[in-house]
């Protein structure tokens, strides 16, 4: 398949992996984190890891919409979902996130009108089609979601439909990764930058991690060569002694970011003044709500949402697997309590989330990948 | 490989793989414990093929009907009557929509117990058919339904024998539904079952995997998404014929539905207490059905088919069977996916198209797009 199969030549990994080994230092451990799921998703369904020398650790970030969501917010929604003219529409990867009484699929099962839509605008369908019930669309991801709610926004009300409203839960990358730098637990030497983010935000606001953190980014594609070179351009860096944001998937993400995304997203949303994320706790101004302009839009106005704060269950350690600090099997309940099938924490819902793709597909006795592995480890 | 690691503290502790390897073990042994239904009621993942239609089935059904007739769980049960050797199997039919590119419920209703039969070694005979209609379906369309289930009978040289009909009201169900059964003699001396699979057996593909699955999410118009490509129904039992012919020593097979090849080398891994390894660029794939899966962002190996086969056979005699797989029009591209390994018993691995390993699991429910 032209434009995919480029990016997964085994041969062209095989070189890439022998210039990352020889520019690792003797004895030096190096610690790169992949802020985005979407690359934890690929570094697992390709088996990347089994090219990287053992020096370098990789550290699943929190790029990952669905495990950031916080239950209390997922209680919101449900609570949304369960009024009597309201039909919830949803992400796929938001039906099974727990709350504290059980996912969406479960309360779908139970007769809540909860629809899995593939894009915001399918919302509107729904709405039209529906003219006597409330639509509400629950909106979660991070700068690389926003502008279609934005669109959705911006199209409902050129339409005039007055019966669809938004449940906000966008969030921003930038205080997450600065809430992680600044997190004392943790020592990093680089980050793999998020792709698809910043096809919208651009490069630029990365540059304080490199300046001030002097740490390199480099913002890489979803391809697993994209990111094998992703981490060959950091570990250039890291050689050489510089810290500067770089981007290697410069075929789709602009210097700038994609400046008609944004405006659409600063029409009608605007920073929350704090929100709370799991495992990292309140951040703030690290989340968007809908713009008083489109207050008609708003559920959280429109409906009164409990807003109850529920503090994760005891056993689970999702904020530290969020921030890197535990690989996801250090998890004491990952796998045998927490499994993809009755996940307690958001890590083990979501494909992109750490814990489900270790679980999904990571989680081999190392002998058996060396067996396995034609071309892996030493 | 394993170097010890200094925690921040400066104590020395156990080397990161041993203690990697010991949660691994805790996982194994955890996913052995007997299988509960945790929900308190059925949720659209108890119909998808993956994990959970799994433990429903082991927990509900097989906990209440547990005979030795069920319990090897295969497409068929294999019944002793009369000194014959007879096959019994049942399925129901919901898709939706009920006409698609390259089929429509009714052929999918014959073809798919006609390859339950087929794939336990049975030549299929005769079969029922059950209709639920909900009221207000087109008899244009239930007529246009019976011609097509005629005519792949007819194709399979089998006969729809009995039948019943119950119609439901408006809203109780969705159109039409489908129940066929069927019987089949086995006359063969086969042998049968995924749990006979064995170290150096060789796993093979009938052909390219995932056509039905996505013609039929594309055809329902939710996606946006168009691409040729047609339902791969189809009865099986011709090149089923010709595989016996030529390897008498087949030891299983299967016909990759719900939960498509990739639940099958689970079925084979956990059956066998082996370990299955399979290589992606083996996997044979049609390039529209790939696009369609990287857009969405599903993994073809677990998109349904209705007309592949899935067979384990004797490594020396892999070149055999393929060659008679490839003699059948249904069977030009057959090929060797992968192999049954002593390592690692119940866990299937794969090795990338990229170099890379990785595990294939049981799904837990639909394969949910992803969202970015």
């Amino acid at each position: 398949m032209r434009f995919v199969d480029e990016f997964r030549d085994a041969d062209k990994a095989r070189a890439l992996a022998a210039k990352i080994t020889a520019l690792c230092e003797p004895g030096r451990q190096y610690k790169l984190m992949e802020v985005c799921g979407g690359h934890t998703h690929t570094i697992y369904k390709h088996g990347l890891e089994d090219y990287l020398p053992e020096s370098i650790t990789l550290v699943h970030g929190p790029g990952c919409p669905v495990c950031v969501i916080p239950m209390g917010r997922v209680d919101d929604a449900m609570h949304l979902a369960a009024q009597p003219d309201v039909i919830m529409t949803s992400f796929g990867d938001m039906m099974r996130v727990p709350g504290s009484h059980g996912s969406f699929f479960d309360a779908k099962a139970q007769g809540t009108d909860i629809r899995m839509v593939y894009s915001p605008l399918d919302s509107l369908k729904i709405a039209r089609q529906y003219p006597d019930r409330r639509v509400v669309f629950m909106a979660i991801g991070f700068e690389t979601t926003a502008p279609s709610t934005a669109m959705t926004m911006l199209r409902a009300r050129a339409e005039g439909l007055e019966n669809f409203s938004v449940f906000c839960n966008h969030v921003t990358i930038i205080p997450a990764i600065k809430a992680i730098l600044d997190s004392p637990d943790l020592r990093l030497d680089g980050f793999i930058g998020p792709g698809h983010v910043s096809t919208v935000i651009g490069c630029r606001p990365y540059e304080f991690i490199a300046r001030d953190y002097g740490k390199p980014v480099v913002v890489a594609g979803f391809e697993p060569l994209d990111i094998l070179q992703s981490i060959y351009m950091l570990m250039l860096q890291l050689s050489q002694g510089r810290s500067q944001v770089e981007n290697q998937y410069s075929r789709v993400v602009p210097w700038d970011g994609n400046v008609v995304a944004l405006k659409a997203i600063g029409e009608t949303m605007e920073l929350r003044p704090y929100f709370e994320w799991r495992g990292l706790g309140f951040i703030s101004h690290s989340a968007l709500k809908v713009r008083d302009e489109f207050a008609a839009m708003d559920a959280e106005l429109l409906f009164e949402v409990p807003g109850v704060r529920v503090a994760d269950p005891k056993a689970c350690q999702c904020g530290e697997v969020l921030k890197g600090v535990l690989k996801p099997w250090e998890c004491k309940v990952f796998g045998t309590a927490c499994t993809p099938e009755t996940p307690i924490g958001t890590c083990m819902v979501s494909p992109e989330g750490a814990c489900a793709a270790y679980y999904n597909y990571g989680r081999m006795h190392r002998d058996r990948v060396a067996e396995a592995a034609p071309a892996g480890r030493p | 490989m394993t170097t010890p690691k200094v925690d921040p503290a400066g104590r020395r502790e156990l080397p990161v793989t041993d203690r990697e390897q010991q949660v691994l073990d805790r996982i194994d042994r955890a996913r052995r414990r007997a299988p509960r239904v945790r929900e308190d009621r059925i949720t659209m993942s108890h119909g998808s093929g993956g994990k959970a239609t799994h433990t429903l089935i082991e927990a509900i059904f097989l906990g209440a009907f547990r005979n030795p007739l069920l319990e090897p769980l295969e497409d068929s049960a294999e019944l002793s009557i009369a000194g014959s050797r007879v096959a019994l199997t049942t399925d129901s039919y919901v898709v939706s929509p009920l006409f698609f590119p390259g089929g429509d419920i009714g052929d999918l209703a014959v073809n798919g117990t006609v390859n339950d039969l087929s794939v336990a070694g049975a030549t299929p005979l005769y079969l029922s058919a059950g209709f639920i209609l909900e009221e207000g379906f087109p008899v244009a369309d239930l007529t246009r339904v019976a011609e097509s289930m005629r005519a792949a009978a007819a194709a399979a040289g089998v006969s729809i024998v009995t039948g019943d009909t119950k119609v439901v009201q408006r809203g109780k169900a969705d159109g039409c539904y489908i129940n066929t059964a069927g019987v089949g003699l086995i006359e063969r001396d086969v042998a049968l079952g995924v749990a006979r699979a064995q170290p150096g057996d060789a796993i093979i593909v009938s052909g390219p995997i995932g056509d039905h699955g996505i013609t039929v999410m594309l055809a329902r118009g939710e996606l946006d998404i168009e691409a040729d490509v047609r339902s791969d129904t189809a009865p099986l039992n011709g090149l089923i014929a010709g595989l016996l012919d030529a390897v008498p020593g087949v030891r299983a097979m299967r016909d990759a539905t719900r939960g498509g090849v990739a639940t099958i080398f689970n079925e084979i891994a956990t059956a066998a207490d082996a370990g299955v390894l399979v290589t992606e660029d083996a996997i044979p794939v049609r390039a529209e059905v790939r696009g369609a899966c990287e857009l969405l962002g599903i993994d073809p190996m677990y998109v349904a088919c209705e007309g592949r086969l899935v067979a384990v056979v004797p490594g020396d005699s892999a070149g055999r069977a393929l060659a008679a797989l490839r003699a059948h029009e249904l069977g030009a591209q057959a090929a060797v996916v992968g192999h049954v390994t002593a390592g690692q018993p119940g866990i299937v691995r794969l090795k990338t198209a990229f170099g890379g390993t990785r595990i294939v699991d049981l799904l837990v429910g639909d394969p949910l797009p992803r969202i970015c």
